[in-house]
């Protein structure tokens, strides 16, 4: 049984794929699919999201949650706690003051972690880069897997670097990160 | 607006406590107060207490720097009164060695304000019970609202992967400052800026 490279979009190929392996698993009991691709989709499907709005961003980050654009639909649930995340987004202005304790959060976030750098100000300072206070750019203090530009980014625009995310996670495809 | 009424409780707090106040004026339908600074304490005992003036709420405490002025420092206090429906700007005039008593014994709302004003100007307000540092980072060196303190600051931060924590360094700007407005109206105009004839024209009708 083939196993094709990217999701099947719904329709009659769909329907036989889907087909082929229920009956597999009724008449042997397990199905046989490669395990990194499992992983995979494990992974994209269920990316919880750390809640971290620092600032404006944080308004269009729960846009982004809220009920138009439901991130829930590609099993993001925002999580309270940095144990239960797999992504976290700085969702604002990182200021030196919150550096130490931003990347804390991240430490204690489990492999495999990632990071989405929303809006202008985690980008690189943006409207507060020659400021005393604000770091010019949150990749200062922790690697950045996306950057969503924007200020603020739309919830659309966001949900768009989720995406890139999802895709550059698929991409990469390795188990270990 | 009810300026005859201002002008008169003006009048009163001036005649009540002479020796404090040297200045009680009607500007733009609000009345400011200018007071000595090291008697802060007393006016705003008064201004809370007296018949007249019922001033129950502290709404804002904060500060304004004059870096060419003499007393260089203005400590601005905002009261209202819910009583008659009032509202009363009191400036002290003080400078950077000049402790200010503070207000948190006749308003206690006033404690985070003074920390707040202390933090930004480094204007210190003597019987605070917590006078620390309330915005800025931990250690911080400086007051950021001085005119004098660089708009970028002294240090930056960057996480340090062989200490493993968060480290502090000199600034160092990848790029430099950047101005895009060439021809600013509001830096070095000579000739009146739009707008500015309203400040200086005719008397505003009473």
């Amino acid at each position: 049984m083939g196993f094709p490279g990217r999701p099947l979009p719904a329709g009659q190929a769909q329907d036989r794929a889907l087909k082929l392996v229920s009956d597999e698993l009724s008449d042997k009991g397990f199905v046989v699919a490669n395990l990194d691709r499992v992983i995979n989709w494990a992974r994209t499907g269920s990316l919880w999201p750390m809640t971290f709005g620092l600032a404006c961003c944080a308004v269009e980050f729960m846009q982004t949650i809220a009920s138009r654009y439901d991130i829930d639909r590609i099993g993001m649930v925002p999580r309270a706690s940095p144990r239960q995340s797999d992504v976290i987004i700085v969702a604002g202005t990182l200021c030196n003051k919150m550096a130490p304790a931003f990347r804390r959060v991240y430490d204690q976030m489990p492999e495999p972690r990632y990071v989405i750098s929303m809006g202008s100000c985690a980008n690189g300072g943006g409207y507060y880069h020659y400021s005393y206070s604000v770091v010019r750019g949150c990749d200062r203090v922790v690697p950045v897997d996306v950057y969503v530009p924007g200020c603020p980014p739309t919830a659309e625009a966001l949900l768009y670097g989720i995406m890139q995310l999802q895709r550059k996670i698929r991409r990469t495809g390795t188990i270990a990160r | 607006m009810d300026t005859a009424g201002l002008r008169d409780l003006g009048k009163h707090i001036a005649a009540s406590l002479s020796d404090y106040v040297h200045e009680a004026e009607v500007e733009r339908d609000e009345l400011v107060i200018a007071a000595r600074a090291d008697q802060v304490d007393r006016v705003l005992k008064f201004l809370k207490d007296d018949r007249r003036c019922r001033f129950e709420q502290l709404i804002d405490l904060c500060g304004v720097d004059w870096p060419e002025r003499d007393p260089r420092f203005d400590v601005v206090y905002h009261l209202l009164s819910l009583s008659h429906n009032r509202r009363l700007r009191l400036k002290v005039g003080v400078n950077e060695d000049q402790p200010v008593p503070s207000a948190v014994a006749v308003y206690p709302s006033a404690g985070w304000w003074e920390r707040e004003t202390w933090d930004l100007y480094g204007i210190h307000f003597a019987g605070n019970p917590d006078l620390r540092r309330l915005l800025t980072d931990y250690g911080f060196d400086g007051h950021p609202l001085r005119k004098d303190f660089p708009l970028t600051g002294y240090v930056e931060v960057r996480y340090d992967s062989e200490q493993k924590r968060v480290v502090y360094e000199p600034v160092k700007l990848t790029q430099e400052f950047r101005r895009f407005d060439f021809l600013s109206p509001w830096e070095g105009a000579s000739y009146p800026l739009p707008g500015d004839e309203k400040a200086e024209g005719e008397e505003r009708e009473q």
